[in-house]
């Protein structure tokens, strides 16, 4: 798979001294969706901002397509949406007008045929004619998708796309961006929501203080770095996990009436069988099992708390 | 070239202009007939000739002047300070449109509606005093440089500006007096010598003598002089347009 963006050396430091990037290398493929998770003030909406020309870099190369955004910045931008975090809009134009705006300022003729084809595919047909300022926040957040996808771009830029938008129209965009890889989009997007990212990616990055502290496949990552447990309900309560049990390193929870094994899925024989034998030669009755598999939140959590 | 691009900032521009028609035409040419009204008519039926010419006609390319400079710096200004205030700006930065393409379309825009403007100006005082045109060539050119060079002044105050009241500190402290100061409502050969040497400081000086010697031909400083001194501001203010551009001032962290 060929590389869309590719990210070198990149540092960013703004005036004041304060360092949002350090040292950024990142990849990114032709027709992935990828995801850059991070916390509040990590540098995700820098990178962006530089990725799309809002922000200048300190150090550092970004090609977008092949093109460099400084030398060749019409090439480069003109393959790029960019969806930003915050609602900004002009209030008293139109929805029709304001994408057709957006189409024109990427320097592509009009096309209203396309234009009424993407407020379609976001459901904002029928408030074409409305102005801005009466849409409601999930319908602004849908414009911003529109302007951003007006002129056709190969590559976009998803910041916290689904922040304060309900649970409906967030599946809908799922959707929508589904829709687009499919298409051949490249899309990158920052995300808060850890179920987002696990959803519809294929990779996942982690930044932290400015650093990529790590870029990998979704499943790669999970099956990695994720627990597999399960946890039997006992009949009667243990006050303590008996000695011939010692070598599962069983925790006991519920106030004794529960144990959670964590075991490893590589391994040939996760010990599960053996487990539930011993428990039955020691007299454990148990009335439930059940297994838990940790989520990308758990490994994200763990990763930036380091 | 990106001429879409160009285009449709210059029409969003324009759009904006017609909503707020009352604001962007109609306030700006009432004011001024009213200048008309009180100075031309009621005043300036008891003042003199100047120069051969009624003080009415007198003041008419002064009060254009007054508005040209005035509307030109307030529409260029408002249209690149309103995108920074709302955040839309990241839509034109982000856009592949080179920096003269951005000037050309914001001062293009900015400059024409105060062309317009001055237009109207003049035919509305055509309703009040006798007025004649001597030299029509002169008098378009002084009238396009000058526009184009205020609204390059806007368009610079509209990207320095961080608040609203920034915004109007440059046209209502500096250049609104400038413009009073500068000759538009009477000759500066009217003022005591030492006043005559000061306000030559005063750029606007230049602009309304050059504009009125198209008019009228009479002037109070040489038209060439005038000439000079309007492209001198045009090249200045393209000078810092142009670093605003390559450091990313106000624009760019």
């Amino acid at each position: 798979m060929t590389t869309m963006l590719s990210v070198s050396h990149l540092s960013k430091i703004y005036e004041g001294g304060f360092t949002a990037l350090k040292d950024i290398n990142l990849d990114i493929r032709r027709g992935e969706i990828f995801a850059l998770l991070g916390p509040n003030g990590a540098g995700k909406t820098t990178l962006i901002s530089i990725i799309c020309g809002l922000v200048n870099a300190s150090a550092g190369k970004v090609t977008v397509g092949g093109h460099d955004i400084v030398d060749d910045y019409r090439a480069a931008r003109s393959l790029i949406g960019l969806v930003p975090q915050e609602l900004t809009t002009d209030a008293f134009e139109t929805v029709f007008s304001a994408v057709s705006f957006s189409r024109g300022l990427f320097g592509k003729a009009p096309d209203p045929a396309y234009i009424e084809k993407v407020l379609r595919s976001l459901s904002l047909w029928d408030k074409r004619n409305n102005k801005i300022m009466t849409l409601s926040g999930g319908m602004k957040r849908r414009l911003l998708i529109a302007k951003a996808l007006s002129h056709e771009p190969r590559m976009l830029f998803l910041d916290e796309p689904t922040a304060g938008v309900d649970v409906e129209l967030r599946r809908d965009m799922w959707n929508l961006v589904r829709g687009l890889r499919e298409d051949g989009v490249t899309i990158l997007l920052t995300t808060h929501y850890i179920e987002e990212a696990e959803e519809m990616a294929d990779r996942i990055g982690v930044i932290r203080k400015g650093e990529i502290i790590l870029v990998e496949n979704k499943a790669t990552l999970m099956h990695q770095l994720g627990k597999k447990q399960l946890t039997v309900h006992l009949q009667t309560p243990l006050d303590a996990v008996p000695e011939s049990l010692a070598a599962y390193a069983l925790e006991r929870g519920e106030d004794g009436h529960a144990l959670t094994y964590t075991y490893d899925t590589e391994r040939e024989h996760p010990g599960i069988t053996d487990l539930l034998a011993d428990l039955n030669a020691a007299g454990i009755g148990f009335k439930d099992v059940n297994t838990t598999q940790s989520s990308l939140e758990d490994i994200f959590v763990s990763l930036v708390k380091k | 070239m990106n001429l879409y691009a160009i285009k449709a900032i210059y029409r969003f521009e324009m759009a904006r202009a017609w909503r707020t028609l009352t604001q962007s035409i109609i306030s700006p040419v009432l004011s001024t007939s009213l200048y008309f009204v009180v100075f031309g008519a009621a005043i300036g039926s008891r003042i003199p000739e100047v120069d051969g010419v009624s003080y009415g006609s007198f003041i008419v390319p002064g009060l254009i002047m007054l508005s040209l400079l005035t509307q030109s710096i307030s529409n260029a200004s408002f249209g690149i300070y309103f995108p920074r205030f709302t955040g839309t700006i990241y839509e034109v930065l982000s856009a592949p449109v080179s920096y003269l393409e951005i000037v050309i379309a914001y001062v293009g825009a900015a400059a024409s509606k105060s062309l317009i403007l001055g237009v109207i100006i003049l035919a509305t005082a055509g309703l009040f005093v006798d007025i004649r045109i001597e030299h029509p060539f002169w008098m378009v050119l002084f009238f396009v440089l000058t526009a184009i060079t205020f609204s390059l002044l806007g368009f610079i105050i509209g990207i320095w500006a961080d608040g609203f009241e920034k915004l109007q500190l440059v046209p209502m402290l500096i250049v609104t007096p400038l413009t009073f100061l500068g000759g538009s409502f009477y000759s500066i050969n009217m003022l005591p010598p030492f006043w005559q040497t000061v306000t030559l400081f005063n750029p606007v000086v230049y602009l309304v003598s050059g504009f009125r010697w198209s008019f009228y031909g009479i002037a109070d400083v040489s038209p060439a002089l005038s000439l000079g001194m309007t492209v001198f501001f045009l090249l200045a203010c393209i000078g810092l347009v142009a670093w605003i551009f390559k450091t990313g001032y106000r624009l760019k962290p």
